[in-house]
C-alpha cells in the first residue's frame, strides 16, 4: 500500500527570474487522494505539470513510477467532438473497435450520460462537461489522475454533486489523484492528505491526513475541522487559542482527522495534535 | 419543439416585402415621369430587356463567365492562403517575418492591380481570375494565422496527453479549432470576389456580368444595366447562402451557439 507512485525530491522551479516552487519534497502513494492546496497563483498547477511531465523541474528530481493523464479546469473537451467522441480520444490506446466502443459505452454509463454519447459539449451543462472530461481521463487507465481545479468553473450546487461524483467513480475505478484545489472544503471533503502551500514561492506550510471513508459530507465534523484549520493555517479564519473552532474539542478522538507538521520552517506546527 | 423562428410562414414573405414596395414606387414614379427622361429606365423596360438577354443567351453564358473566374481564384487563394496562414499562426516566426508584408497588400485595393493584369495577361479570363486571387488570398492568410493563434493552449495540451502529433494534430485539433473562423472568412472573402470580379471584368474582359454593364452603358442601354445589377445582386446573396450551408456542419456549430 505504501508503495510511491510519485516521488518529488528538494524540488524547486522558476520561471525566468521568478521562483515558483522552492524546495518542495513529497511523496504520492498508490492509491493515495492528495490535495494541494494554496493561495491563487502560488505554483500549484506548476506542481502539476511538473509531476505530469509537462515541464521539468530546475532543480531536484521527479520520479514517476505510473502513466498519468490531466483533468484541465476549464473546458479540455474538444467542442467539435461530441461527448462520445472526446471519450474515444482517451481510448487510442484500446486497438480493437469493438472493445473501445464498449469501454465508451461502459464509461458513458459510468459518468451516467448513457444517451449523451451523440451531444457536443456545447449542448451539456457545466457538470456534464465535466464529468465527461473526467470519463476521458479515466479512459487512459492510467493508474495517476492530476486534477487542475476541475471543478472551479461549476457553479456551487455542482461542485457539490461533482465531489459525490468523482468519490464514486473512483470507488468503482480506483486510481492515485493528485488534486489541485483553491477550495478547502473540497479537499477536506476528497483528499487522504492536504499539503497546504505558503504563497510563491511555494514551499509545503504543513500536511494534513484525514482517515476517513469517502464520500464524506461537508459538514461532517471532520471535514468541518479540517476546513477550519488549513483557512486558519492560512490566515483566513480567526482561530481559537488552540486553533479549534468552538465546540469542537470533543470531536479529536474519533473524527480521524490529524494534522502532520510537514516541515520544520512551521515552529507552530504540533497544535493540531 | 418550438418552431424556429425563420420556418414561420411569414419568414419567407417578410424579406420580399420591402422589395417589392421598391419596385411599385419605382413603378409609378416611372409612370407619372418623377425622372429626368433618359436617366431611370422603368420596370416594364427592365423587363423586356430581362427577356431580351435571356432569348439571346448572352446573359446565361456572362453569368457562367462569371462564376467560374470567382470559383477559380477563390479557390486558388484558398488552396494557397490557408496552409500560409496555418504556418504562419503556429511559427511566430514566420508570423513575425511575413504579416506587414502580407498587411500591405492586403490593404492595398485589388482594384490598382488592373492595369497590370491586362498588362501581363492581356484580356480575358485570367486577368480577372488574378484579380479575384489578389483579393481574397492576403484576407484569406491574415484570417487564418489570426485563428491559429486565437486556438486555447488546452487543446494542444490535451491533444500532446493523447499522443496526437503531426498529421492528426492539424486535421483532428488545429484545423476544426478554427473552423468556424475560417467559415466566416470564406463568407466574406466569397463576397469580395463578386464584388471585385465585376469591376475586373468591366476593364479587362469580354464577357461576363461586369462586362454587360459596361456593354450596357455604352450602348446607352439603362434597363440592361439594371438587368445586369440585378442579377448581380441576386448571385451574390445566392452564394453568401451557400457559404453558410457550411455554418449547418454539427462539428462546427460550437462557433456559433455559445
Amino acid at each position: 500500500m505504501s508503495d510511491e507512485v510519485l516521488q518529488l525530491r528538494s524540488v524547486s522551479h522558476r520561471f525566468g527570474s521568478v521562483d515558483v516552487i522552492d524546495d518542495v519534497s513529497l511523496d504520492v502513494n498508490h492509491g493515495e487522494f492528495v490535495a494541494i492546496v494554496g493561495p491563487s497563483g502560488c505554483g500549484k498547477t506548476t506542481i502539476l505539470n511538473l509531476m505530469s511531465g509537462h515541464d521539468a523541474p530546475t532543480r531536484g528530481s521527479i520520479e514517476r513510477r505510473a502513466g498519468s493523464r490531466m483533468v484541465y479546469q476549464n473546458d479540455g473537451l474538444f467542442p467539435w467532438r461530441t461527448a462520445g467522441e472526446n471519450i474515444m480520444l482517451g481510448l487510442r490506446h484500446v486497438l480493437d473497435p469493438q472493445e473501445r466502443d464498449r469501454q465508451r459505452r461502459d464509461l458513458l454509463a459510468l459518468i451516467g450520460l448513457d444517451g449523451f454519447a451523440d451531444h457536443y459539449p456545447h449542448q451539456l451543462s457545466g457538470g456534464m462537461r465535466q464529468r465527461v472530461e473526467l470519463a476521458r481521463a479515466l479512459a487512459a487507465n492510467t493508474e495517476l489522475l492530476l486534477m487542475d481545479e476541475p471543478f472551479s468553473a461549476l457553479d456551487y450546487i455542482t461542485r457539490l454533486r461533482m465531489r459525490h461524483e468523482l468519490a464514486r467513480m473512483l470507488a468503482q475505478r480506483p486510481h492515485t489523484v493528485v488534486l489541485v484545489t483553491h477550495d478547502m472544503g473540497e479537499a477536506a471533503q476528497l483528499a487522504d492528505r492536504i499539503i497546504v502551500l505558503t504563497d510563491r514561492p511555494a514551499r509545503i506550510r504543513r500536511e494534513y491526513r484525514i482517515d476517513l471513508p469517502r464520500p464524506r459530507d461537508l459538514t461532517h465534523p471532520a471535514v468541518v475541522r479540517a476546513t477550519h484549520d488549513i483557512l486558519a493555517e492560512m490566515g483566513l479564519e480567526g482561530c481559537g487559542a488552540n486553533g479549534n473552532p468552538p465546540g469542537s474539542e470533543g470531536l479529536r478522538e474519533d473524527s480521524g482527522w490529524t494534522g502532520v507538521a510537514a516541515a520544520p520552517q512551521t515552529s507552530d506546527g504540533g497544535r493540531l495534535r | 419543439m418550438a418552431v424556429p423562428v425563420s420556418a414561420r410562414p411569414y419568414m419567407k414573405v417578410l424579406p420580399l416585402l420591402f422589395p417589392l414596395a421598391a419596385v411599385a414606387v419605382w413603378a409609378v414614379c416611372s409612370h407619372n415621369r418623377v425622372f429626368p427622361p433618359g436617366s431611370v429606365p422603368s420596370p416594364m423596360e427592365v423587363a423586356q430587356g430581362f427577356r431580351e438577354e435571356l432569348v439571346r443567351g448572352r446573359l446565361g453564358d456572362d453569368l457562367v463567365a462569371s462564376l467560374f473566374r470567382v470559383f477559380t481564384g477563390f479557390t486558388i487563394a484558398v488552396l494557397a492562403g490557408l496552409p500560409l496562414g496555418l504556418s504562419m499562426g503556429l511559427q511566430l516566426r514566420l508570423r513575425d517575418a511575413l504579416l506587414p508584408t502580407v498587411n500591405f497588400f492586403r490593404n492595398l485595393s485589388p482594384l490598382a492591380w488592373i492595369p497590370f493584369a491586362i498588362l501581363w495577361f492581356g484580356i480575358g479570363d485570367v486577368p480577372a481570375i488574378f484579380l479575384i486571387f489578389m483579393t481574397t488570398f492576403f484576407p484569406v492568410i491574415v484570417a487564418t494565422a489570426a485563428a491559429v493563434t486565437s486556438i486555447p493552449k488546452v487543446y494542444f495540451r490535451v491533444a500532446d496527453d493523447h499522443g496526437l502529433k503531426g498529421a492528426e494534430l492539424l486535421w483532428q485539433v488545429t484545423l476544426p479549432a478554427i473552423m468556424p473562423q475560417l467559415i466566416t472568412t470564406l463568407r466574406v472573402t466569397a463576397g469580395l470576389s463578386w464584388v471585385v470580379v465585376v469591376a475586373a471584368e468591366m476593364i479587362a474582359g469580354r464577357d461576363g456580368l461586369g462586362f454587360l454593364i459596361w456593354d450596357a452603358r455604352n450602348a446607352l442601354r439603362p434597363d440592361l444595366l439594371v438587368v445586369g445589377m440585378i442579377v448581380i445582386g441576386l448571385i451574390g446573396v445566392a452564394m453568401d447562402r451557400v457559404v453558410m450551408q457550411l455554418t449547418r456542419i454539427p462539428s462546427v456549430r460550437w462557433g456559433y451557439e455559445k
